[in-house]
């Protein structure tokens, strides 16, 4: 799926929606393949453009070591950690058992 | 699918046709205050999601920053573990949805991790082994769940999970070593012994608690086996959560059995995850590997590269213990110990124990005595690791210093043993609460002296003719009579000085 040619088959998007748990109807992945493809493609006239000389950068800021003492801070009341949860039993949050795989 | 099962291989039959190869990842927890990439704190039994914030909730628009000191620590272990120091290394993000990781990424290392090519040396029986480490990397830990509805607190069965992430964030170094090969039927014993050495190593370093009750040292072992004489690998299982030195050495036992009934009967090995049952002593099957186990790793934009200087590197390998070779050696000339009363003492895991035992006072050959005996087997009994035994080293010293006095002799000695470790006190406390100091006051045992005399004529008349051996019989009266809280050679002076 790397590279400048790339194409973007009806599976790769199947594959991929299942990892990040996303739902797709036949239709769906029948558009979004051929989508996706031109996205990839635009994306890779970049690298036409990056010679050599230019080192692929993941950070936007040529920065390192940026830490913090190890310093204990406050943190937040369960109260409010829980909040937004959609259900909480025992001060946790509670969520739908997983299927298909073992903790 | 699942492997078919088979007549079950003894290990020892196996090792007659097989080679295992054997590849272990350890999970060490560090011992920070505060979390990996927030200031939340890190201590182990807090209340349920107490120790949260947007960062390790994974809140949208938390930035996580490094905890300095986890770097620090992690540089340590590479550097304890022989290993290279990357120059500059990033971390990753591991995507996965599971309700442990609230952001549905582990941050994690992938191909750059701070620490790699390494190697460590353990001895089993006397033989030493090379271990190779291919690489020590910085991630984070998970939050915990709870299976409620289930029997058995697996998710199997469980109608919902209830997940706290106070141990979420938590900075964990993964240690992996390379293939290790060439150990037949020491394996079992190898792994055990390389595990126990990296907890002695860790715990040296001052950075982890390393302890595998708690879960801050947790242990996956892989195994394989081949056709002996092979030398490509064979497919292998992941056994997971393998958590006491005990289980390590089972699991690899019971893994080269399993994996011998399937290649035996014909089958190909899955590659899979497992899991141990510390109950049963046998793996089950877990996940395949497979597809959907696609992390799509990329760098993580929210944390800057990490560029350890040559200078700080340095100075942490500055700050190293000697190493626990060398520290055993050295150990080894100060107690005056042989090499088999050394591994006595490593094989039981009490190396650091019985050092500052000695260094509370107590003689080596003493401190030796009571961590190999009493100690041993109370956590024998309550299968516990040594170090959790519920006596400190300066408790143990404390009694060793009451029998020096003379005030219990060694039989009292074991009544205090068996006081502190119920939780009656210091030694000095069960002394008093217990009435176990030793008499030797004259009129007290004056009295039984004479009484003892008194009920055995027989054996006061040999006394008085001259055997003085017969006494035994006369001290061990006496001594029944006072419960063994008698000063026994003070006993033998009184009964001579009464019938010689
Ligand atoms: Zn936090």
């Amino acid at each position: 799926m790397s590279g400048s040619n790339a194409e973007i088959s009806r599976d790769d998007v199947a594959h991929l929606a299942n990892l990040a748990r996303i739902d797709l109807t036949e239709d769906e992945l029948e558009r979004l393949a051929p989508q996706l493809s031109v996205i990839l493609e635009s994306v890779a006239t970049v690298a036409q453009v990056a010679a050599n000389d230019i080192p692929p950068m993941s950070h936007a800021v040529p920065l390192s070591n940026v830490f913090r003492p190890d310093e204990v801070r406050p943190s937040l009341t369960p109260e409010q950690a829980l909040a937004a949860a959609p259900q909480v039993d025992q001060q946790r949050f509670a969520v739908p058992r997983i299927l298909g795989e073992e903790a | 699918m699942t492997t078919t099962s088979a007549d079950p291989v003894t290990f020892e039959d196996a090792l007659e046709r097989y080679d295992p190869v054997m590849g272990m990842e350890v999970h060490v927890e560090l011992n920070t205050a505060s979390k990996m990439f927030c200031g939340c704190s890190t201590v182990f039994g807090a209340d349920p999601n107490t120790q949260v914030c947007p960062v390790c909730l994974g809140l949208p628009g938390a930035l996580p920053v490094v905890n300095a000191r986890a770097i620090e620590s992690a540089i340590k272990i590479g550097l304890a573990l022989n290993c290279s120091i990357a120059p500059w290394c990033r971390f990753a993000r591991k995507n996965y949805f599971y309700p442990d990781m609230p952001k549905n990424f582990q941050t994690s290392q992938y191909d750059e991790p701070i620490a790699y090519s390494g190697w460590t040396e353990i001895e089993v029986d006397g033989v030493s082994y090379r271990i190779e480490i291919e690489r020590a990397h910085m991630e984070e830990d998970t939050g915990k769940s709870l299976h409620v509805g289930g029997a058995t607190g697996r998710i199997h069965g469980a109608s919902h999970s209830l997940v706290d992430y106070n141990r979420a964030g938590i900075p964990l170094i993964e240690i992996v070593t390379k293939p290790i090969e060439g150990t037949g039927a020491k394996s079992p014993e190898v792994a055990r012994a390389y595990v126990a050495h990296l907890r002695e190593l860790v715990l040296g370093l001052g950075v982890s608690d390393v302890r595998m009750e708690q879960g801050s040292m947790r242990c996956d072992v892989n195994l394989s086996l081949r056709p002996i004489g092979v030398t490509t690998l064979g497919t292998r299982s992941e056994t997971k959560n393998v958590n006491s030195l005990r289980s390590v050495e089972r699991a690899v036992r019971h893994e080269i059995g399993r994996h011998a009934a399937v290649l035996d009967g014909g089958n190909r090995i899955v590659q899979e995850t497992r899991h141990w049952h510390e109950d049963t002593g046998v793996t089950t099957a877990g996940r395949e590997k497979s597809d959907a186990e696609d992390y799509r790793y990329f760098p993580e934009p929210d944390l800057v590269p990490v560029a350890p200087s040559r200078e700080w590197v340095e100075a942490l390998r500055a700050q190293l213990p000697e190493p626990p070779s060398l520290h055993r050696a050295r150990l080894q000339a100060d107690w005056a110990f042989s090499d088999l009363e050394m591994r006595d003492v490593a094989g039981a895991g009490a190396m650091n124990l019985v050092a500052e035992t000695v260094a509370a006072g107590a003689a080596p050959q003493a401190a030796k005595k009571w961590w190999l005996s009493e100690l041993a087997r109370y956590a024998n009994e309550h299968d516990i690791a040594i170090d959790d035994v519920p006596m400190s080293p300066e408790q143990v010293a404390q009694v060793q210093g009451l029998l020096d006095a003379g005030r219990i002799n060694d039989k009292l000695a074991r009544q205090v043993f068996d006081g502190v470790l119920a939780g009656e006190g210091t030694p000095e406390e069960v002394v008093a609460r217990r009435g176990l100091e030793v008499v030797s006051d004259d009129s007290a045992l004056g009295d039984a002296v004479d009484r003892a005399i008194e009920a055995n004529p027989d054996v006061a008349a040999k006394i008085a003719a001259g055997k003085h051996a017969a006494a035994g019989a006369l001290i061990g009266a006496v001594m029944k009579e006072m419960r063994g809280r008698a000063d026994a050679g003070r006993v033998r002076e009184l009964i001579l000085a009464r019938l010689g």
